[in-house]
């Protein structure tokens, strides 16, 4: 059964860690992390990468455009 | 060369826009200058050279729907009366600000507040001084006829697209509405997107191509030092006007021990009384400041070492009066005349004023 | 299991950022909707292939420097006469694309003139409002359409109708308008509302060059710093305060 994978690239210098998207994500995959950037904002990131399915809504909903999304289906 | 006609100076504003390659006027109606948009509308250049004409619902948005056709690098103008330039004063400093060319015409009533709807010249200090906030100036012309109104239309675009600038042509209800035999400017085409591209393609927002960085016309700039630096670059360009651009004229000052300073209308009134004072002997001339900013005032002091007193007539309670006295520098005096509230003075009165003031001076 | 970074490659992307957005970090505060906004704006502006055509018109408030974002020409208005310069723009160069953005402070008070006059003569314009109820970049003080009881730096004790009067629905006012042809109202809270939000800015791109009046899109959206609340919780009390007064939907579409 083929299976839909994702991931994304963040941009962790203009994310304003705001977690609009991470309440957005339907699986869970991101969160804030404990480091900061050089605005001193934790900046998002995935924590459950292999939960990603690459649905764009994290990236969607980014106010600072700083998510990339990438998709794969897996055989 | 154009052809004669019998005209009001309302009226030219509105034919020399068109033949002049004006792309569109915006206005509100309001007396004594309502005859510009009226004759623009009876005209309809919209069908011959493709000229936009729009009445705004305020002096307000007339004064920013210009700064719209002004910053895509259009010909653009409007026309007001005293009330209805307090009303624009916002737009006129954020047109300067962002070094975007218009004409503005001021036909001139009386105030404070309402005032009246009879002509006067006591807006001088708000077209010449400011008028809105900050460091800025216009430039500003004074016609004193019905042909300089429909000559300034285009010597105001010249000077606006030259410097970036608004243009005022500062006149008053007498001009306005006044009829007179004007010799019209040939016909010039409206700039064609190529020429604009050429002419303000370096500025003007009219879609930012792959070949360029985008272009902001704003007067915005948080940072103070920057701000400072913008301010430097206008005030050098100030400077430039006032070193290039200074128009005055000069009626029997060859030999004048005495002299009249006025403007516009106030100048015309007053050269009658300079011919009635000549005929009575008296030495008199006139100085006729044609542009207000940059104001002539070089001009004024290389006249200074052959006179005795300068009268400054002007329909206000005394406001030019003031750069002539800072041009004087205090080494002859400088005297005042003038009507207010939209009296105008007569030639007799002025001849009167030039004895009792001038000649009689104690 | 794939490697991540072997799913890292250009065949597998789905989403980025458009071209159109400059890469200056944006200065709103985190979650500001103006953000989300600006995107949608570029992203329409990238897809219809009218970067070179589009003029933008900004206003007063914390979208003034909307031009430092998006890459295309832009002026700067004074406080609520972006109407007004769209106007000009537009009567002068009627093949190019022009659109204001304005808040509720710019557009809804201090600009009600320009905007209704610009409705009322079916200028063919875009016009972005974004309403997040309050004065943000003056430091949250009352807007038309700060809500009954909702405090604000100069409504310290709630709203009061008696000494403030009444939120202004101006999208509905300006709906009655003959010269508008499409109102709507949206919002870019989730990723449902971001995808309306963009079809209604498209098409109201697309209208503009149709000749069929103007089109308006309101976006209801968060202020959290005015607000005081956290981007998120500042999602949720608009859902739960701001969208009964300001029900998401067309008001028109002609």
């Amino acid at each position: 059964m083929a299976k839909i994978r994702g991931t994304i690239v963040v941009d962790t210098e203009c994310c304003k860690g705001c977690k609009v998207c991470v309440v957005t994500c339907p699986t869970k995959t991101i969160d804030l992390g404990h480091e900061v950037n050089s605005k001193g904002y934790n900046y998002m990131q995935m924590v459950n990468p292999e939960n990603c399915t690459g649905c764009t809504n994290c990236a969607a909903v980014c106010p600072d455009s700083c998510i990339t999304v990438y998709r794969v289906k897996v055989e | 060369m154009g052809e004669y006609k019998l005209m009001k100076g309302n009226e030219v504003i509105a034919i020399a826009a068109i033949r002049c390659g004006c792309d569109g006027y915006f206005g509100y109606p309001i007396t004594p200058q309502s005859e510009v948009m009226e004759t623009l509308m009876e005209e309809k250049p919209w069908e011959t050279t493709g000229m936009v004409v729009l009445q705004a619902e305020s002096e307000v948005a007339s004064i920013n729907m210009l700064y719209g056709g002004a910053a895509s690098g259009k010909k653009v103008f409007t026309s007001s009366s005293s009330p209805g330039i307090s009303l624009m004063a916002e737009g006129l400093t954020y047109l300067a600000g962002a070094e975007l060319p218009c004409v503005v015409v001021n036909v001139v009533r009386g105030g404070p507040g309402l005032g009246t709807i009879q002509p006067a010249q006591s807006d001088y200090f708000q077209a010449v001084k400011g008028g809105g906030h900050g460091d800025y100036y216009l430039i500003v012309l004074a016609p004193a006829s019905v042909q300089e109104m429909n000559d300034f239309m285009d010597l105001g675009f010249e000077l606006a697209f030259k410097y970036r600038n608004p243009v005022m042509i500062l006149s008053d209800g007498i001009i306005g509405q006044m009829m007179e035999k004007v010799q019209l400017s040939p016909e010039k085409p409206r700039w064609t997107e190529e020429e604009i591209q050429k002419i303000s393609g370096s500025w003007a927002t009219i879609g930012k191509t792959p070949d360029r960085q985008r272009h902001i016309a704003t007067s915005l700039d948080l940072d103070a030092a920057s701000q400072e630096r913008f301010n430097h670059k206008l005030q050098a360009k100030y400077k430039t006007i006032n070193e290039n651009e200074v128009r005055y004229e000069e009626f029997m000052c060859d030999d004048a021990e005495y002299l009249i300073v006025a403007y516009g209308s106030g100048a015309r009134i007053s050269q009658k009384a300079v011919e009635l004072a000549r005929a009575e002997g008296i030495k008199v001339g006139l100085f006729r400041p044609i542009t207000l900013f940059p104001y002539p005032t070089k001009a004024i002091q290389n006249r200074v070492p052959q006179l005795k007193v300068i009268l400054s007539v002007e329909l206000s309670a005394g406001q030019m009066v003031e750069d002539v006295r800072l041009a004087v520098e205090g080494k002859i005096p400088v005297d005042f005349f003038g009507r207010v509230g939209g009296m105008i003075f007569s030639p007799e009165e002025i001849v009167d004023a030039i004895k009792t003031k001038l000649v009689g001076r104690k | 299991m794939m490697e991540i970074k072997d799913m890292i490659k250009p065949e597998n992307l789905v989403y980025e950022k458009t071209k159109v957005l400059t890469n200056n970090i944006m200065h709103y505060c985190p979650g500001c909707s103006h953000g989300t906004i600006h995107k949608l704006i570029a992203q329409v502006i990238d897809e219809m292939g009218i970067q070179d055509k589009t003029v933008g018109v900004s206003p007063v408030g914390c979208a003034v420097l909307a031009y430092n974002y998006i890459d295309i020409d832009w002026q700067q208005a004074a406080h609520g006469r972006a109407p007004a310069l769209a106007t000009g723009i537009k009567r002068l160069n009627p093949d190019k694309y022009v659109f204001t953005y304005q808040g509720d402070g710019d557009l809804a008070s201090i600009g009600t003139a320009e905007i209704m006059h610009a409705c009322s003569r079916g200028e063919n314009i875009v016009v972005i409002f974004v309403n997040n109820a309050i004065y943000g970049m003056t430091g949250g003080q009352m807007a038309p359409t700060t809500l009954v009881g909702q405090v604000t730096a100069t409504t310290p004790y709630g709203r009061n109708t008696e000494l403030n009067g009444h939120p202004l629905r101006i999208t509905e006012l300006l709906a009655q308008l003959k010269g508008t042809c499409y109102v709507t109202r949206q919002s870019v809270q989730n990723p449902a509302g971001v995808r309306k939000t963009k079809r209604a800015i498209q098409k109201a791109f697309e209208n503009s060059m149709m000749k069929k009046g103007l089109s308006f899109v309101e976006v209801v959206g968060t202020c959290n710093s005015g607000w005081k609340l956290t981007p998120t919780d500042a999602n949720k009390w608009m859902e739960e305060h701001m969208f009964p007064e300001y029900p998401l939907g067309d008001i028109k579409d002609e």
